[in-house]
Order: C-alpha cells, then sequence, then structure tokens
C-alpha cells in the first residue's frame, strides 16, 4: 500500500511538471495579395432544399477582411506526443464540416451523416504504401456513423462524396498530435506543447499546392515553446 | 454451314444494338464528367441490393448516372447474347452451333450471383466466380479476335468476339469500383470504343448492301486513299485513347484557355508558373493541383486533334476532286470531315464552358462516331476500290465523259 501510493505521487508529481513545462503556441496567418474568387454553384434540388438560397461557394480561400486566411494547417515538426478523442468530421447542408482537418497516425476520424439524404465517404489517401487505405462507405441514413484511422502521415487526405460531386473535406494526419487549423480570422491554437525549440509549417492546400507532388511544402519558422507558451505568426502571398 | 440469307432483320437488329452501345457510351461519359464514378460504392450489387432491385429513392445526384450507367450496360450485354446467339445458330449447323451456345449460356450464367448485404466498397465484396471470370474473358476475347483475324472476319467470330468482349467490357467497369482502380476507367473506355465500332461492322457486314458491294472503277480514284483512310482511323484510336486518359486523370482542364495556353503558344511549366496556376486554380470542383504531367498530356491532346483535322482537310479536299466526286466514298469522306470538325469545335467548347459535363460528354460521343465512320469507310473503301487501275481520267475529264463511258458495257468493270 505504501508503495502504491509512493507511485501515484510519482506519476503525479511527474504530470504536474510536464503541465508545468508545456504551453500553448498560438498565432496568425495572414495573406497577401489579391487570391482568386471562389467558384460559386448550385446544389442539385434535394441538397438545394436544405438551404435557404441555393448558392454556394466552394471554400478553397477563406480570407477575413483584414486578410486572416482561414483553413492554413499549422504543424509543429519532430514532435512527440499522443492524442486522445476522435476527430469528427460531419456532413451538414451536403458539405463537409469541417473542409480542412488535422489527426494523428491512428486517431479516430469519425464521419457522420447530418443529413436527411444519401451521401458516401470516400477516402482517396495517396499514402498507400504507408499503409492508409481506401474505402468507400455508403450513409444512406440521417445519423449514421463511420470511423477511419490511417497509420501513416499524409498531408491534405482526401474524403469525397461521389453522390455530390462538390463534396471535399481534407484531412492531415501527422504522427504527433501537436497541430491546428487556423479559423476564419487566421488564429491559431496549439495546445500543450511541451517546453523546446521547434520549427513549426503553415501549409495552405492552394498557396502551397504547387509542391503537391512531392509533399506539400508550406512555411517554416523556428519557435520556441515555454511555460508560458509561444508564438508564430505566417504572412503567405498568393503567387 | 448454312448459307447467309439477305433477310434485313439481322443487320436491322445489330445497327440497334449499335445505338443502344452509343447511348451507353453517352451515358459513360455523364458519369466521368459528373465524377460519379464511385457513387455507387459496391460492385456487383448496388448498395448492398441485387442492381435490378435498387430502390428509386437512390437515384439522387451521382448515382442516377453511375446506376443507370450500369443497368444500359446490362441491357447492351444482353442485345449482344442476342446477336451473338442469333448469328452462331444462323451460321453453323450440328455440334458447332451447340457448343457455341453452349459456352454463351455458361458464360451468362457465370454472371449470376447471390448478392451481398453490404453496401461497402472493395474487392472483398465481389464473389469468386466473378474474379475468376475476370481472369478468364481476356484470354477468350483475345482468342475471338485470332479467330476474326484468320477467318478474315467471319460474322459469325466477329459476333462471338463481340459476346465475349462485352462481358470483359463488364468485368472491366465493375473491377474499376471494386478495387478503387481509376486506371482499369481507360481500358474500359478504350474497350467500349472498340466494341461499338466492332458491332457495326457486323451490322454492315450483315447487310444486303454490302453483300452486293463490288470493286467498281467509279471508285477508282480513291484507290490511294485507303491508306490514309486506315491511317486516320487508327490516328483517332489513339486521340481517343488519349483523351480518355486525360479524362480519367482529370487533365481535361489542366489547361483552362483555348486556342492559347495559358496566354503562350505553349504552357510554362516551370515550378514558378505552376505555382502560380494551383493557387488561382479554383474554377473546378475537382481541384487536384496540376504537375507538368497532365500539362503535357493535355497538350498532346490537342495536338492529336490538330494533326488529326489537318489530315482530314486534306483528305476532304481531294475528295472534292473530279475524278473522285463520283464515289459515293467522296460522300462519306466529306461527311467524316464534317463530323472531325465538329468534334474540334465541341472540344474547344468542353474548354471554353469549363469541362461542362453536357458538352464534354458530346465530345466523347461524337469521337465514338468518328472512330466508326472511319472505320466503316476504311473497310468500304478497301472492298471498292480496284486494286489496280483500270483507265486514268483525265484532269479535264467532264462528267459527261464518264458517264457516256459507264454506260457502254464493254467499259464496265466488275
Amino acid at each position: 500500500m505504501k508503495k502504491h501510493s509512493k507511485l501515484v505521487a510519482a506519476a503525479a508529481l511527474a504530470l504536474s511538471v510536464f503541465a508545468v513545462n508545456a504551453g500553448d503556441v498560438t498565432g496568425r496567418v495572414t495573406l497577401k495579395g489579391t487570391p482568386p474568387a471562389n467558384k460559386k454553384f448550385k446544389m442539385d434540388p434535394l441538397c438545394g432544399r436544405l438551404h435557404k438560397v441555393n448558392l454556394h461557394e466552394m471554400p478553397f480561400y477563406k480570407v477575413a477582411s483584414d486578410g486572416g486566411l482561414g483553413d492554413v494547417v499549422v504543424v509543429l515538426k519532430g514532435a512527440k506526443g499522443s492524442a486522445s478523442g476522435p476527430v469528427v468530421i460531419d456532413q451538414v447542408g451536403c458539405a463537409y464540416v469541417p473542409y480542412i482537418a488535422t489527426a494523428q497516425t491512428g486517431q479516430t476520424i469519425t464521419v457522420k451523416n447530418s443529413d436527411p439524404l444519401m451521401h458516401n465517404v470516400h477516402p482517396t489517401p495517396k499514402n498507400t504504401a504507408g499503409g492508409n487505405k481506401e474505402a468507400n462507405i455508403a450513409q444512406p441514413v440521417k445519423g449514421m456513423k463511420n470511423d477511419f484511422k490511417f497509420p501513416a502521415a499524409e498531408t491534405f487526405l482526401r474524403f469525397k462524396c461521389d453522390v455530390h460531386q462538390w463534396m471535399f473535406s481534407y484531412v492531415s494526419v501527422f504522427d504527433h498530435p501537436f497541430h491546428a487549423v487556423t479559423d476564419e480570422k487566421g488564429n491559431f491554437t496549439i495546445k500543450n506543447v511541451p517546453a523546446g525549440e521547434y520549427e513549426i509549417e503553415a501549409i495552405h492546400r492552394k498557396v502551397h499546392g504547387a509542391t503537391a507532388a512531392q509533399g506539400y511544402k508550406g512555411e517554416v519558422q523556428k519557435v520556441k515553446v515555454t511555460a508560458a507558451g509561444g508564438s508564430a505568426n505566417f504572412s503567405l502571398n498568393v503567387p | 454451314m448454312s448459307q447467309p440469307s439477305h433477310s434485313q432483320s439481322l443487320p436491322r437488329y445489330a445497327w440497334f444494338v449499335a445505338v443502344a452501345t452509343l447511348c451507353l457510351i453517352g451515358l459513360g461519359g455523364m458519369v466521368t464528367s459528373k465524377e460519379a464514378g464511385m457513387a455507387v460504392p459496391d460492385w456487383p450489387t448496388s448498395y448492398g441490393y441485387n442492381m435490378f432491385a435498387l430502390p428509386f429513392s437512390y437515384w439522387i445526384g451521382g448515382i442516377f448516372f453511375e446506376h443507370s450507367h450500369r443497368l444500359l450496360g446490362a441491357f447492351v450485354g444482353l442485345l449482344t447474347t442476342i446477336l451473338a446467339a442469333w448469328i452462331w445458330g444462323r451460321e453453323t449447323e450440328g455440334r458447332v452451333k451447340w457448343i457455341g451456345w453452349l459456352l454463351i449460356m455458361v458464360l451468362v450464367a457465370m454472371l449470376g450471383h447471390r448478392g451481398s448485404a453490404s453496401s461497402d466498397g472493395g474487392p472483398a465484396n465481389v464473389p469468386a466466380h466473378l474474379k475468376v471470370l475476370a481472369g478468364i474473358m481476356p484470354i477468350l476475347t483475345l482468342f475471338g479476335v485470332v479467330q476474326c483475324l484468320q477467318t478474315k472476319g467471319s460474322v459469325r467470330w466477329l459476333a462471338l468476339t463481340a459476346f465475349f468482349a462485352v462481358i470483359f467490357q463488364g468485368l472491366l467497369g465493375g473491377f474499376r469500383v471494386a478495387l478503387f482502380a481509376e486506371e482499369i476507367g481507360v481500358f474500359h473506355a478504350a474497350l467500349a470504343q472498340a466494341f461499338l465500332t466492332l458491332i457495326c461492322f457486323i451490322a454492315l457486314r450483315s447487310s444486303r448492301w454490302w453483300q452486293d458491294l463490288r470493286e467498281d472503277d467509279w471508285h477508282e480514284g480513291f484507290a490511294s486513299f485507303r491508306g490514309l483512310f486506315a491511317f486516320l482511323t487508327v490516328l483517332i484510336f489513339a486521340q481517343l485513347i488519349l483523351g480518355a486518359v486525360m479524362r480519367h486523370q482529370h487533365a481535361g482542364l489542366a489547361v483552362p484557355d483555348f486556342p492559347l495556353a495559358y496566354g503562350a503558344a505553349w504552357p510554362d511549366t516551370s515550378p514558378t508558373a505552376l505555382a502560380a496556376i494551383n493557387a488561382r486554380r479554383t474554377d473546378t470542383f475537382y481541384d487536384e493541383p496540376i504537375t507538368p504531367f497532365l500539362i503535357h498530356l493535355h497538350m498532346a491532346h490537342r495536338v492529336g486533334a490538330f494533326l488529326i483535322f489537318t489530315l482530314a482537310a486534306v483528305m476532304a479536299w481531294q475528295a472534292l476532286n473530279p475524278r473522285r466526286k463520283y464515289s459515293f466514298l467522296s460522300k462519306f469522306a466529306l461527311t467524316w470531315f464534317g463530323m472531325i470538325a465538329l468534334q474540334a469545335l465541341l472540344g474547344a467548347t468542353t474548354v471554353w464552358t469549363k469541362k461542362a459535363a453536357d458538352i464534354a460528354t458530346l465530345h466523347v460521343v461524337l469521337g465514338a462516331g468518328c472512330l466508326v465512320v472511319g472505320s466503316l469507310v476504311t473497310v468500304v473503301a478497301a472492298r471498292v476500290c480496284p486494286e489496280t487501275l483500270q483507265f486514268e481520267l483525265p484532269a479535264t475529264a467532264s462528267p459527261a465523259t464518264v458517264t457516256e463511258r459507264h454506260a457502254s458495257p464493254e467499259a464496265t468493270t466488275v
């Protein structure tokens, strides 16, 4: 009993040390230059009925009025750790939400159908040599859920719905949990990063798409993380 | 062996099969144009149902095109089976007839399956006997082609080869879905074009018009064209395959402007240019990053189109020559050129409309039509053009001179 309580105390101490020596990395990504207009389109009648106005935009560029760029994947390179809990992607109003997400290798990605009509969930990984498997699962009923796990890292692993040709979601899979996606104002937070010096990379699917064949290459900076956290800001340019 | 009759019901039925096949190619084109190739995740079932029992409530979005394509494919398969059995029964006797019919029945029976409760995609849900059939059918199709060549295109072997090919085609389409193999779609597209040509050739060969065709010096002006017809047809088939590769690599809009390419005669594929291209590519749904390979693939298709159009224009110009205009081959050649010109315009319009699905599909269908017309013109020319020139028409020959000559019994060449 005494030995057991000593072990518990030691673990608690280690965790508190860890917590004291971990901080959040925050920052903002902005876009300079004028991006092209996103494609506008109308959904088919069944999907159109789910919206007040049936006119939509492909979410290629989400730029705030002050230049903040949304849907940028921000990742710490070389970090180590484990994620908990699933990443959830929903199908709402015949669109995947979120459009851009991140997950860890082996982490559960739950895709659910919140629409009252048929979708199919079709992940099309490129890193099949690493063990990521293509699948094509029907979700004809509202409320259906399917889980996916990908054992290999891959940037912008595509999910599509073949029933509705405009529906895409891209999940970037990394081998650690220290990554985030910027919100609509361009802000991001990577939580509980162990103290240390890292390289931090910001990747936008369109801005950095030219190198996709060799693996997406984003903008890289150095960031120092202490117990108080760390910060990194990026300014991307439209090529 | 039974002597083939000159009844018109068989060629009419064969032309009906050809029209159905052309519609099927159009529907298949829509599947690709709408990116709906995987809209039904499983095969040979459809969302776990036998494909003939899928509820209409499922026929939405991309599923409508893919499922309709499967149903029409099954119908064309049935029509082809009837055609093959009809012709084989008509042109063979005794044991050969019954062996052929037995082979047809066995292969059709092997296409049946119990179905699966699962609607998930992947090869695990494909019944084992269909996997076996997928191994057998390419061999049988090749065997049929060899027999056609050895028998110099006997109609019964053409028909049996078409039967083998249509089963093979159905399996190719199914395994494209089951194996998530988009590249199989290219073979599926190419075989579709070849199959259509084969059916049209069967319809032609079994017609009375073909039986009555004879070598005639009306057509001697085209004797030197036989090679050009054949070459242009092969070029068109190569262009169709290139187009299929381009579509299945999603490179149809790799170059978004025409006649220029990113504002130049030939596009810049440097890293800087590609970065700008991909950053600004927001006018399509399918926006996977463009690579130099995709741009070059697209441009190769444009170069092929230019080459074909130029050769066809030369052919049409020559067909207007007074030496040739009395042959019906002149009309065929001019019609063929008209189709090719329209096809080129449709190709340009596909780019101008950002690959509108209906325009892109019409481009596929007319491409099939160009291949068929070229193939038939080639074989007809081979049949009617004299091997050696019987006489030389002077360049200044008037229609009256030619008419008088053909009115003279001594001058008639049969």
